[in-house]
Parts: C-alpha cells; structure tokens; sequence
C-alpha cells in the first residue's frame, strides 16, 4: 500500500502536468468549436440553400466518422499532405475542434430555432440588417439557451481528448499510460488519473452552470 | 384627424402578393395622408396581415409599388431597405419584445444600433418614450416581468423611439386580455391626436368608429369598401362594413 502511494506521489507532478496539457487541448478544441459552431448554426438557419447543403455535409462527415479514424486521417494524411508540420498537440486540438464544432453547431442551432422568430422580424422593421438582428437579438439569447448542451458537450471532449495518445501528445492520458508501463502499476496510476478526470468534469460543468445562472433572464421561461 | 395637407405621405399601389401559391393579396392600392389614421378591417384571412407586412417590406410582394413623400422605395437595395424600415414602424399581435433586454434597452437597441447614438443618448430617448406610453416606471424590468399590456406599450414606445413617419399596427391588442385592452388603446388613440400618420388591423369597432379617419374593408386579397366610419356604419346604410360590424357585436352578445 504504501508503495503503491510512494508511485503516485512520484508520478503526480508529471501526470498533473498532462493535466494542463489535456486541459489545453479541451480548451483549445471548444473554442475552435464555439467559433466555427456559431456561424454554422446561423448559416444552417439562415443561410441559402446551398449554404445550408455544404453545412449539412460538413456535420454529418464529423459526426459520421470515428474521432480515431479522424485523427489518423488528419494528422498523417491531410495534415501532411497541406505540408503543414503541426505538433501533436495542435493536431489532437484541431481535430477536436473540428469535431465538436459539428455538434456544438447543432446545439447552437437548436437554440435559435426554439426562439420566437418575431423578434427578427421586429429587429428588420427597426431598420436592422438581418446580421444584426441576428447578432444583437438572437445569439445573445441563442447562446444562453446552449450552455447546458455545451456543458455537455464540454465533458465529452474531455474525455476525448485521451485520444492524443494515438498521435503521441504527451496528455494526461499519455503520461499515465507511460508510468504505469515501467511501474506496472497500471491500477493506482489508472484510478490516479481517472479521478484527475473526474474532478475537471466536475469543476467544468459547476463554472457552466454558474455562468448559466448569472446570464439567466428574470422571469424568463423558455 | 384633419390632415395638415393633402398630399400623401404614403401611397401602396397595385400590391399583389402569393404566399406559399396562394394569392393573398390581389392587387391592393391605398394612399394615406400625413396625420390620417385608416383602420382595416376585416375577417380574418381577408390579408389585413399580409398587407401590412408588406407596407414596410418584411415581405416583399411580387408586384406594386410603395412611395414615400414622392420618392419610390427599392427594396432591391439594402440600404434604401433599412432607411424605409426605420421610417415606418410597425406594431404585432403578440408584441415581438426582445426578451434578453430591458424594457429601457429594447427602446434603445435600435437607437445605438441603427442610428449610431451613444448609449446615454439613446437611454435618454428611451426614457422620454416610455414614459409617454406611461411606463417610466417600469424601464429595468424584462419583458417576461411585464403584463401583456405593458409589454405592447413598450412595444409601441420603441416603434416611436425611431420617429416614424408612418406607424402600422397589427391588430395590437388581439393577444391581449380584455381588461388590458384599454390601456393600449389610449396610447394609440393619444397618438392619433398627436397627429401621427397610422394604419391599423383591428377588430375594435367602437375603436374605430370614434377615431378613424377612414376606414378600409378588406376581404379575400382585396379592398372591398372604403369610407368614413359614418358613412360606412350607419344603421341600414346596407354595407359590407356594417354588415361585419353586426356579425361582430352579434357574436360578443351572445357570447356574453
């Protein structure tokens, strides 16, 4: 037993280390999926037919494919066929991103559609372009109504993220495995990490879920 | 009201539009003067709706034309499109508020936004405009606080906050409970003796009858009768208008 604690203690800093690393990547992938996500969304709505076709194709080629698959897809063949030299890191990143901005599309869209779309009429007989109806008027409400579906989406992509180790990222996930094949301690180092992963789900979805309560509409009820 | 000149302001003419291959509106032409207000009416279905809509082009309708002080408006062209809209407000059934903003900011978006004013500047028009539908009160409240009264109060002082020259209503106080009707129709008939320019959907005859300057009957796409409220709704004057107007207060009698 006391060994065993002696191993984690050891190992701690370096697989506290993979956290940030995981921690980067989940980071790094959200926000490339908020930024596609959202003109997604409002093209999926709004956008003219071919706009909406392409869109279309586009979720259903990411989520249609296995994350593994896409990894090894993108970070040997099409990363490298563009000529682009991209660490491990920035691949696993990128493919995450890409992926979640699929569903987060989706999530955003959702939102928007559960809107009354009267408001965008009001906003164009104001005189407002429909870019700012859709800016000033229904993002700020879309985007209220999809943090409980991006929370989610959140813990998925952290788990996720232990994907890296196919493309040898040094995550969390990647440095446990390494110190549990020269220690053989693969249960206490694995329970080590997974509860690691535990308490980041846990602290994530809690920031969302307070930031849901902050931007919560008085007497709203949708 | 006596309308200061005779010129009008705003003129539709020959409107036609088919929405989803049904003809809607069969070639509708009507010509407003500054500070009239004209009431439609009409069953439901007769276009009122549509018509409306179309006067400032949050429907584009396939023929006709619409004039404004002298000059034809394209709607082809965004900007002529935008500078139309922020000239001829417009009021819905169920309000339209923007429920992520206060009654204050929901006066005020269009102002910042629209017509590029700081934001204390446009909070300061916000306030005066809510205050003259009688709200000053209630400015940091969001719309899900505020009754259905207040709501298309706020409704009516963010349409006002742009100054347009011609206000349309759309049956305003059709979503409304009936003890909230009246506060609604007071802002309105405040601002008909203000002299602003309006045409309004309604199904409020007494309405109407007391402050219309015209009032147009539609039916199936068209205008089917036009006049004075007097002329139209005297007793035995055998009209459409009359006609409807019995079926109406008939109904309410026996539903009361």
């Amino acid at each position: 037993m006391l060994e065993q604690l002696a191993v984690i203690l050891d190992a701690l800093p370096y697989i506290l280390e993979g956290a940030l690393v995981t921690l980067g990547i989940v980071g790094g992938a959200m926000s490339l999926g908020l930024v596609m996500g959202i003109p997604m969304a409002v093209g999926l709505v709004y956008g003219p037919r071919f706009v909406r076709f392409i869109l279309g194709f586009y979720v259903w080629f990411f989520r249609g494919v296995p994350i593994l698959t896409l990894m090894f897809l993108f970070y040997f063949g099409i990363f490298d066929l563009l000529g682009l030299n991209l660490s491990a890191l920035a691949a696993t990143s990128i493919v995450l991103g890409m992926t979640s901005a699929a569903y987060q599309s989706q999530i955003f869209r959702g939102a928007i559609e559960s809107l009354p779309q009267g408001q965008l009429k009001a906003s164009r007989a104001l005189g407002m372009s429909d870019m700012q109806g859709v800016c000033t008027i229904i993002l700020p409400q879309a985007l209220r109504l999809s943090i409980p579906g991006w929370s989610n989406e959140f813990s998925i992509i952290l788990k996720d993220s232990a994907l890296a180790y196919v493309v040898g990222a040094m995550d969390m996930f990647t440095r446990t495995h390494f110190v549990a094949s020269r220690t053989y301690e693969h249960l206490t180092l694995f329970i080590t990490a997974g509860a690691i992963y535990f308490m980041i789900t846990l602290v994530g979805v809690k920031l969302l879920l307070a930031l849901e309560k902050k931007v919560r509409i008085p007497g709203y009820t949708s | 009201m006596p309308s200061e000149n005779n010129t009008p302001i705003l003129q539709m003419q020959n409107i036609c539009k088919t929405l989803s291959g049904k003809e809607i509106l069969r070639s509708v032409s009507l010509d407003i003067n500054r500070g009239e207000l004209k009431v439609l009416i009409g069953p439901s279905g007769a276009g009122k709706s549509t018509f409306l809509q179309c006067i400032n082009y949050l429907l584009i309708p396939e023929q006709g034309q619409i004039i404004l002080e002298d000059t034809v408006v394209n709607p082809g062209v965004k900007k002529d499109l935008y500078n139309y809209r922020q000239q001829v407000g417009m009021i819905f059934q169920d309000f339209n508020l923007f429920d992520h903003l206060t009654a204050l900011d929901n006066v005020a978006i269009a102002l910042r936004k629209v017509k590029g004013m700081s934001k204390k500047q446009a909070l300061e028009i916000a306030r005066k405009e809510l205050d003259r539908v009688g709200l000053s009160d209630k400015g940091d409240l969001y719309p899900a606080e505020l009754s259905g009264g207040q709501k298309q109060r706020v409704a009516i002082a963010r349409a006002l906050a742009m100054e347009p020259k011609v206000l349309l209503l759309d049956e305003p106080t059709s979503a409304l409970d009936p003890e909230l009707v009246g506060e609604v129709l007071s802002v309105i008939r405040d601002l008909a003796k203000e002299g602003l320019t309006m045409i309004m959907a309604t199904h409020q005859m007494d309405f109407a009858r007391a402050l219309a300057d015209e009032i147009v009957f539609m039916q199936q796409g068209e205008i089917i009768e036009r006049g004075s409220p007097a002329a139209l709704l005297k007793e035995g004057s055998g009209t459409r208008t009359a006609d409807f107007c019995n079926k109406l207060s008939d109904m309410c009698e026996e539903l009361d």
